[in-house]
């Protein structure tokens, strides 16, 4: 006789919302005469407000379905909200993008969402197989989107390259996967747990489980030295979909790292403690080290993403309350700061034409002031200066690894937030100092550019929300815990 | 009864053998079958595994990760396909336009 597990599709609710309005817009996609796509873009915003206002219902309760699958705690609701704002922000940004591109089509809102859909299903999943589904349902829509402005040659260089690294990370996650299930008898994080905090698993399938985990996710969140494809593949996507990938992936790559570390091998906290330490001390230096050189304004914000997952590994590092929480406020402002970032290159963009080169914004000051205004808060706020979101962010990871008794690792960070200051710097100089070449380009025009601007002023909102009032957010990250057993 | 080391060793072979693919071929084809293999060396472990540990768990996510793989293909054959319209070659080494 098989007992079918009680199913509490409450606790699954913001999921079943994105993923039905994804299957909507698909539909809608094919009744819509082509000029009327931007209705595309207000039902996906409508569907994932909505997830959103669904989460909020579930804050505070904390029980699991399908068998414990799913979890549902204030950690994966927190990095929920994150994930759906930057699908948001990415909406707006993508009307104006697209229509300037010729890249109208309906899928690629379908695409966004069932992207959002993965990596909602990796920071709610309690079970590595999950954790996994998770993984592909978030990178397969990626792949295809990377692509998108086919037959753009890097668009597409672009997603061969994001497919084939990616394809071959998922390898590597899931022989981990498979060797953490031989080595403890079970895939699901609690139970991973307890099984090691007993001492009755195999050591050796353990931590080669975990490295090959590890190197799975690395390359997912970009750490050094898995990041090669990084800079390759923001450069070559369309621009919205750099600013997705940039927050999106990373936030939805560090929850599942901060579940499966800080839950399910916590036991063995001591093993992976000085790999991850390592590895947030190297992919600092070289993301910091390899942006100074860089000459187009993608490769650079690249390397700078780069770079932040290093101060998020930190954060990782540093564990227990203060880490976690101080990772997921960090997420968010890295989110704003960087889909900002990315929205002033879209609007800098004239029809077709993008400005990537960092010298094209010499004089930006001067033709486009709010812009350029814009763009120095997130280059200030990306680099951590007080009062932006940036600095308040880095101080919290800072704080959380000091307290945690690894102070050089801080340390290290402090010296590379001011290596980091003169990249950002450089483009503000660039907008401020320099005499403009050639003859002002024209402001965004049409449908996309009110959403553009709200787009922005959302970001701008939240970088100098956060950075000047702190307390509330970070009050609500540190209630977002993760619950261990 | 075949002892469980053998299919572990035989799945870690595979598997190596599969990122060797990946490392050392050209061919995007190439490349991308050999990330096949790895799957399935993960697949052979996950089975084996599940015999040993009497779980029905691990052969159930054989086929999570089959379904998977199939979605894989699908995108990355077009992917490939529109490689090869654009391009004339499905060479790795050729695709070389973003540097920095």
């Amino acid at each position: 006789m098989i007992t079918i597990p009680p199913v509490h599709l409450a606790v699954v609710a913001p999921l079943l919302v994105v993923g039905v309005t994804a299957l909507v817009v698909m539909l809608c996609d094919l009744v819509l005469p082509a000029n009327e796509r931007t209705w595309l873009a207000y039902l996906s915003l409508f569907g994932l407000i909505g997830a959103m206002l669904i989460g909020t219902q579930l804050w505070g309760r904390q029980t699991s379905t399908f068998s414990g699958m799913f979890l549902l705690d204030n950690f994966g609701l927190a990095l929920t909200f994150i994930f759906l704002t930057v699908a948001v922000i990415t909406v707006l940004l993508s009307v104006a993008y697209t229509s300037d591109r010729g890249l109208v089509r309906g899928e690629f809102y379908a695409l966004i969402l069932f992207a959002v859909m993965g990596m909602m299903i990796m920071a709610t999943a309690g079970d590595l197989i999950v954790v996994f589904l998770g993984i592909e349902l978030l990178s397969l829509p990626l792949y295809v989107l990377s692509g998108f402005a086919r037959p753009a040659r890097d668009s597409i260089e672009a997603a061969l390259k994001y497919f084939l690294l990616g394809a071959f990370a998922s390898g590597f996650l899931l022989y981990g996967i498979v060797l953490i299930f031989g080595a403890t008898g079970s895939t699901n994080l609690l139970q991973i747990a307890s099984v090691l905090t007993k001492g009755a698993h195999n050591s050796v399938m353990l931590y080669a489980g975990i490295a090959l985990l590890l190197v799975g996710l690395g390359f997912k969140v970009s750490v050094v030295p898995f990041h090669q494809w990084t800079p390759d593949v923001y450069e070559g996507a369309p621009t919205a979909v750099t600013a997705f990938m940039v927050a999106g992936t990373k936030a939805a790559g560090f929850a599942v790292l901060l579940r499966i570390l800080l839950v399910a091998v916590l036991p063995v906290r001591d093993v992976w403690l000085p790999a991850i330490a390592i590895l947030a001390v190297v992919t600092m230096t070289v993301g910091n080290v390899t942006a100074i050189a860089q000459q187009n304004i993608k490769r650079m914000l690249a390397y700078s993403s780069i770079a932040h997952a290093g101060y998020i590994l930190v954060a990782v590092a540093a564990g227990g309350a203060a880490g976690t929480s101080s990772a997921i406020f960090y997420l968010l402002i890295y989110a704003f700061m960087n889909l900002g970032a990315f929205a002033v290159v879209i609007a800098a963009s004239r029809g077709g034409e993008e400005r990537l080169a960092i010298r094209d914004y010499a004089g930006l000051a001067r033709q486009r002031p709010v812009l350029a205004a814009i763009m120095a808060i997130f280059m200030l706020s990306l680099a951590g200066f007080p009062p932006t979101a940036g600095f308040v962010g880095k101080l919290t990871i800072f704080q959380a690894a000091v307290q945690n008794g690894l102070t050089w690792l801080a340390v290290i960070a402090v010296l590379n937030s001011v290596v980091s200051v003169f990249y950002y710097a450089r483009v503000i100089v660039f907008m401020y100092m320099r005499e403009p070449e050639g003859e002002p380009w024209p402001a965004v025009a049409g449908d996309g550019r009110r959403m553009l601007a709200l787009a922005l002023g959302i970001c701008v909102a939240g970088v100098l929300l956060l950075g000047i009032l702190p307390t509330p957010a970070y009050q609500a990250a540190q209630t977002a815990l993760l619950n261990i057993l | 009864m075949i002892p469980l080391s053998h299919f572990m060793i035989l799945s870690a072979v595979l598997f190596t053998i599969g990122v060797l693919g990946v490392v050392l071929r050209r061919n995007a084809i190439m490349i991308f079958m050999s990330v096949e293999l790895m799957l399935n060396a993960v697949n052979l472990a996950f089975v084996a595994l599940a015999r040993s540990l009497h779980t029905l768990d691990g052969q159930v996510f054989v086929f999570f990760v089959m379904t998977v793989a199939a979605a894989e293909v699908a995108i990355g054959l077009a992917l490939i396909v529109v490689l090869f319209r654009t391009k004339g070659t499905i060479d790795v080494d050729e695709v070389n336009l973003l540097k920095g």
